[in-house]
C-alpha cells in the first residue's frame, strides 16, 4: 500500500475508535449506571489517539529506517575491492543500483548490480507488505487497548490532555532542533572541509578559486583550485556597506519625518507603501537590479569616463539598500515612538524647535534602539542571497572599487551547491564552510544588537 | 530677577541674542524637514520605479502575436492508431498538417530557403497545441478548421519592434525573406496580438512564446501547503506552551533566544540545512515540495510563533479566570476560549508566513528546486519548482521575449503576495478586538 493510503486507513481506523468509543460512553450514561468522568467526546478521542499515535509513529520510524537498513545490507553485494575503496566510489555504486530499483537504464549494469537493485526490489516490496501488516494490526491493536480502558470512572479528558500537553511541549522543541540541525549540518562538513583544507588558508587565504578542483583531481593541471575566503568577505562587506550607506540616511530621515513630523494621514498613507518595499520578494529587486539597475550604473559610469563591470557591486549594493530601507525606517520609527512625550515637552518649554528637539533630545534618546536596528540591518544584508547571486557576478576580485565586479558569500553558496554536487569534493565542502562563517557573523551581529538595546536602553517610567 | 548673577544675560539682552539666532535655526529647520520629505520622496520614488519598470515590460509580456491559420483535420495523419491517445497523436503529423497550413497562407513559396524561412514562423509549440485543439474538439474532425498559433519568439520580437527592419539582414535573428513572410501574412490579417494563453497554461520551456508559468505555480501551491500543514500547529502549539503552559525558566528561555535566532539566520542557511538533512541525510529525493515545503515552514515559524505569541498574550486574563471559574480545565480554557479569542492576530501572522515563504527563492535553489521540469507536478512527492524559483530561472534565458514574460510572471506573483497582504490587513481590521 502507498504511504498516503497507509496513512489515511490509520486515521481511517481511528475515526472508527473515535464514535465506538463515544457510543460506549452514551451507552454507559443512557443505562444510567453512573455519571461518566469526561464528556463523550474525550472518550472517543481517547480510544482514536491510543490508535493514531502508536500507529504513526512506527510508520514514520519504519518509513525512514528501511532505507538505512537496505543500505548496509546491500553492501554484502558489493565486490570487495570497492568496499575497501573511499566513500566517494560507494556513492556512486549506490546511485548505480538505485538506478535499477527505479528503472532507469543506462546501458547494461554490472550483473553484480544489477542482482543487487533486484534483491533491493525485493526487500522493498517484502518491506511495505510487512509495514502495511504491521502498521494496521498496531493501530487496532492499541486502538482496542484504549477502547478497553473506556468506563465512566475511566478518566479520559485527563489522559487527552496529557497528550495535548506533550504534543505542544513537543512542537515547542522544534525551534531547538532546528536551530540543532543547521548548525551540526554546517559543522560536519566544515569540518571535513577544514580536514582537505587548512582553516589559515580559508580564513585568510586571498585567492578564490574552487573551480579548478575537478581539474585537479584529473590531474590535467591548468590551476590549482585556491579556498580562500577573503574576496568574498570583501565583496560583502563592500556591497553591504553600500546598502548601508543608501539605506541608513533614508530609513532614519523618513523615520523621523514620519514620526515626528507627517500628519497622521500622511503616515497612514506613507508607512505602508514603505512596508510594501519590504513585502517585494528579493528575486525581483534581483531582477530589477540586473536589468535595470545595472545597465544604468555603467552608462552613467561610462558617461563619466569610468569603466564600470556590467555587474557592479554599486548596482547590487544600490538595490539592497532600497530593500532595507523598510526595515530601518520601521524598526527605527517604533524606538522613536517609544521616546516619552514628555521628553519632548520639556525641550519645547526649553525654546527648542522641533527639529532641535529631534537631534538632542529624541534621538540620542532613541539611539540604542537605532544602533541596534542598524545591526540587524547589517546582519540582513550580509545573509542576502538573492540580489547578489543575480546582479553582482561570480568574479572572486578581491577590490573595494564600488564599480567592480565583486562575489559575495551568499552567492558562491549558491553558485557551489545548486545542481548535481559531490559530496566528497572540497569544493562543495567550502560551501558549508562559507555557512558556518555566515552564521557565526549573523547570530553575532544579532547577540550584539540584543545587548546594545539591553545595556543601553533607557527606562522611563 | 533684578540683581543678575555675573556673566548671565540680561533677559534683554537674552531676548536679543535668541532673535539674533533665529532666522538660522528656522532655516536649520526647514533643512531638516527637507531632509525627511525628501527620504521620504526617495524611497516611494524607489518603489514607483521598480513597479513602473516591472508593469511596462510585464503587461505586454502577458500578450503575445499569433498567427490564424487554416488547418485541415485529417483524421488519419493526426491520429493513425485511431484510437486518441497520446502515443497515436504522437506518432501523427500535426506538425505536417500545420506545416502545410503556413505554407498556404504565403501562397505555397518555392525553394528550401524560401520554406525554411516560412517554417521559422511558427512556433514550436504549434503540433502540440493542433492536437490539443483536436482534444477539445472532437466533432470538427476531417474538416478545414480556423486555428491560431503563437508566432516564434523572434517573429513576436519582430512584431513589437525589438527587431528593426533597418538593421542590417546578416546582424537580425530574422532574415528578409522570413519579414516578407510576416509582412503577408500581416496584410492579410492573420497575425492578432492578444492575450497570451501560454503564460497560466504552458509549463517550462525554452521557446519563450509557448513558455508557462503552470507549473511553476501548482508547484508553489504544493509547496505552500506543506508549509502551511507544518508551520501553522508546530507555531500555533509553540506559541501556547510558551504563553499559556510552560514556566518561566531556563529551557523556556532556551526555546526563546532559539526562536529569535532563527529569524536572524539568513534564508540560504535553510537551504543548506535542508539539503544536509533531508536531502543527503534522510534519502528525500531532490526538487520535491515536500522538502521545498518543510525547509520554508521550519524558516517561518519563527515569524508565526512570534505573531501568535503576541495575539495570545493580547487575550486579558479575565477570559481565563472566568473559564476557569466556571470549571474548565486548563486545556479546555485554551482551546475554547483562548485560541478562537486570539485567532485573528494568529491567521494574521500565518498569511504574513505564507506571503514571506511564498516569494522565497534562496533555499529552493539548495534543494534543486530549480530543475528544468515540464510536467505540471501531481503532488508533494514529484519533482517541482516555484513560482519565484522560475523567474529567478527565466532571468537568465538571454531570448528578449523572456524578460517580458518574467515580468508578467513577477506580476503575478506580486497578485499573489499583494492578495495575501491585503487579506491579512482586512483580517486584522475585521476581526481584530480592543479589550
Amino acid at each position: 500500500m502507498s504511504l498516503t493510503s497507509l496513512v489515511l486507513s490509520v486515521l481511517m481506523i481511528g475515526a472508527v475508535y473515535f464514535f465506538m468509543g463515544q457510543r460506549l460512553i452514551t451507552r454507559y450514561r443512557s443505562l444510567g449506571k453512573a455519571k461518566a468522568h469526561s464528556l463523550p467526546h474525550y472518550h472517543g478521542l481517547w480510544a482514536a489517539l491510543t490508535s493514531i499515535l502508536p500507529g504513526l509513529i512506527l510508520l514514520v520510524i519504519w518509513s525512514i529506517g528501511d532505507d538505512f537498513l537496505f543500505k548496509q545490507m546491500v553492501k554484502d553485494f558489493y565486490p570487495t575491492e570497492i568496499l575497501s575503496k573511499g566513500t566517494m566510489d560507494q556513492a556512486v555504486v549506490r546511485a548505480k543500483i538505485m538506478n535499477v530499483v527505479e528503472g532507469i537504464a543506462f546501458g547494461t549494469p554490472e550483473p553484480w548490480i544489477q542482482a543487487a537493485g533486484e534483491a533491493w526490489i525485493g526487500w522493498k516490496s517484502t518491506s511495505d507488505l510487512a509495514l502495511t501488516v504491521l502498521v494496521i494490526a498496531v493501530s487496532v491493536g492499541s486502538g482496542f487497548y484504549g477502547y478497553r480502558q473506556i468506563n465512566p470512572e475511566f478518566r479520559s479528558r485527563n489522559n487527552v490532555e496529557r497528550i495535548l500537553l506533550w504534543a505542544l511541549a513537543l512542537s515547542s522543541m522544534v525551534a531547538i532542533l532546528t536551530t540543532i540541525g543547521i548548525v551540526l549540518s554546517v559543522l560536519f562538513e566544515s569540518i571535513r572541509f577544514f580536514k582537505l583544507v587548512p582553516p589559515q588558508d580559508f580564513l585568510l587565504g586571498l585567492e578564490w578559486n574552487p573551480q579548478f578542483e575537478g581539474a585537479e583531481r584529473a590531474g590535467s593541471g591548468g590551476g590549482t583550485a585556491t579556498y580562500g575566503m577573503l574576496p568574498m568577505f570583501v565583496g560583502t562587506f563592500l556591497i553591504s556597506a553600500i546598502a548601508l550607506f543608501v539605506a541608513v540616511p533614508v530609513g532614519l530621515f523618513a523615520s523621523i519625518y514620519l514620526a515626528e513630523y507627517a500628519t497622521t494621514r500622511v503616515r497612514a498613507v506613507v508607512k505602508p507603501l514603505l512596508e510594501i518595499l519590504a513585502g517585494v520578494p528579493t528575486v525581483v529587486y534581483g531582477f530589477f537590479a540586473a536589468l535595470t539597475v545595472a545597465p544604468f550604473v555603467k552608462s552613467v559610469g561610462e558617461s563619466m569616463g569610468l569603466e564600470v563591470a556590467s555587474e557592479s557591486a554599486l548596482a547590487a549594493g544600490l538595490v539592497m539598500g532600497v530593500m532595507i530601507i523598510p526595515f530601518i525606517s520601521s524598526l527605527s520609527d517604533d524606538v522613536i515612538n517609544a521616546v516619552p512625550q514628555a521628553l519632548r515637552d520639556a525641550a519645547y518649554g526649553l525654546g527648542s524647535t522641533k527639529s532641535e528637539t529631534v537631534r538632542q533630545v529624541v534621538l540620542p534618546a532613541a539611539l540604542p534602539g537605532i544602533v541596534a536596528a542598524v545591526i540587524l540591518a547589517v546582519s540582513r544584508a550580509i545573509g542576502e542571497t538573492m540580489i547578489v547571486v543575480m546582479a553582482a557576478g561570480l568574479a572572486a576580485n578581491l577590490s573595494f572599487n564600488p564599480l567592480d565586479a565583486v562575489t559575495t558569500v551568499t552567492s558562491q553558496i549558491v553558485t557551489i551547491l545548486v545542481g548535481d554536487q559531490e559530496f566528497e569534493s572540497a569544493k562543495t565542502l567550502s560551501a558549508f564552510a562559507l555557512a558556518l562563517i555566515l552564521i557565526m557573523i549573523t547570530l553575532s551581529l544579532n547577540f550584539l544588537a540584543l545587548q546594545v538595546v539591553k545595556k543601553y536602553r533607557e527606562q522611563y517610567d | 530677577m533684578t540683581d543678575t548673577p555675573k556673566g548671565a544675560l540680561s533677559p534683554k539682552e537674552a531676548a536679543k541674542c535668541v532673535a539674533g539666532s533665529i532666522a538660522a535655526r528656522n532655516r536649520s529647520e526647514s533643512w531638516f524637514q527637507f531632509w525627511g520629505r525628501s527620504a521620504i520622496a526617495l524611497a516611494l520614488a524607489f518603489l514607483i520605479l521598480l513597479f513602473v519598470g516591472i508593469l511596462s515590460q510585464g503587461i505586454p509580456g502577458m500578450f503575445q502575436h499569433y498567427v490564424i491559420l487554416e488547418v485541415e483535420l485529417h483524421k488519419d495523419r493526426l491520429d493513425p492508431q485511431g484510437n486518441m491517445s497520446e502515443d497515436s497523436l504522437y506518432a501523427g503529423d500535426a506538425g505536417g498538417l500545420v506545416n502545410e497550413a503556413i505554407m498556404r497562407a504565403l501562397d505555397d513559396p518555392q525553394g528550401r530557403k524560401q520554406k525554411r524561412a516560412a517554417r521559422s514562423i511558427m512556433s514550436s509549440g504549434s503540433a502540440l497545441r493542433l492536437n490539443h485543439f483536436l482534444k477539445d474538439n472532437l466533432d470538427l474532425i476531417g474538416q478545414t478548421v480556423t486555428v491560431k498559433f503563437a508566432v516564434d519568439d523572434d517573429i513576436d520580437s519582430f512584431l513589437r519592434g525589438f527587431i528593426t527592419r533597418e538593421t542590417p539582414d546578416a546582424d537580425r535573428r530574422i532574415n528578409n525573406a522570413v519579414i516578407g513572410f510576416v509582412d503577408k501574412l500581416s496584410a492579410d490579417g492573420r497575425i492578432s496580438y492578444e492575450f497570451s494563453d501560454y503564460l497560466f497554461t504552458g509549463s517550462a520551456s525554452r521557446n519563450a512564446e509557448i513558455a508557462g508559468i503552470k507549473g511553476a505555480l501548482v508547484g508553489s501551491i504544493w509547496t505552500l501547503l506543506v508549509c502551511i500543514l507544518i508551520a501553522f500547529p508546530l507555531g500555533v502549539g509553540t506559541a501556547i506552551y510558551l504563553e499559556e503552559i510552560a514556566p518561566k525558566n531556563r529551557f523556556t528561555e532556551i526555546i526563546e533566544i532559539n526562536i529569535n535566532n532563527l529569524a536572524a539566520v539568513p534564508s540560504v542557511v535553510f537551504g543548506i540545512m535542508g539539503l544536509a538533512i533531508f536531502i543527503v541525510f534522510f534519502g528525500l529525493p531532490r526538487s520535491i515540495p515536500l522538502v521545498g515545503g518543510i525547509v520554508l515552514a521550519l524558516m517561518t515559524l519563527p515569524t508565526i510563533i512570534i505573531s501568535s505569541r503576541a495575539a495570545i498574550r493580547a487575550v486579558p486574563p479575565s477570559i481565563r479566570d472566568a473559564a476557569l471559574g466556571v470549571g474548565a480545565s486548563r486545556m479546555q480554557t485554551i482551546f475554547h476560549h483562548v485560541i478562537p479569542l486570539a485567532m485573528p492576530g494568529i491567521l494574521t501572522g500565518t498569511i504574513i508566513g505564507m506571503a514571506q515563504a511564498l516569494g522565497e527563492t534562496a533555499p529552493l535553489l539548495m534543494i534543486g528546486m530549480v530543475a528544468f521540469i515540464v510536467d505540471v507536478p501531481s503532488g508533494m512527492l514529484e519533482p517541482a519548482t516555484a513560482l519565484p524559483v522560475q523567474i529567478f530561472m527565466w532571468a537568465d534565458f538571454a531570448e528578449r521575449m523572456f524578460i517580458q514574460k518574467t515580468s508578467a510572471a513577477i506580476i503575478v506573483l506580486l497578485a499573489f503576495l499583494i492578495t495575501m497582504n491585503a487579506g491579512a490587513i482586512i483580517l486584522r481590521k475585521k476581526l481584530e478586538r480592543r479589550w
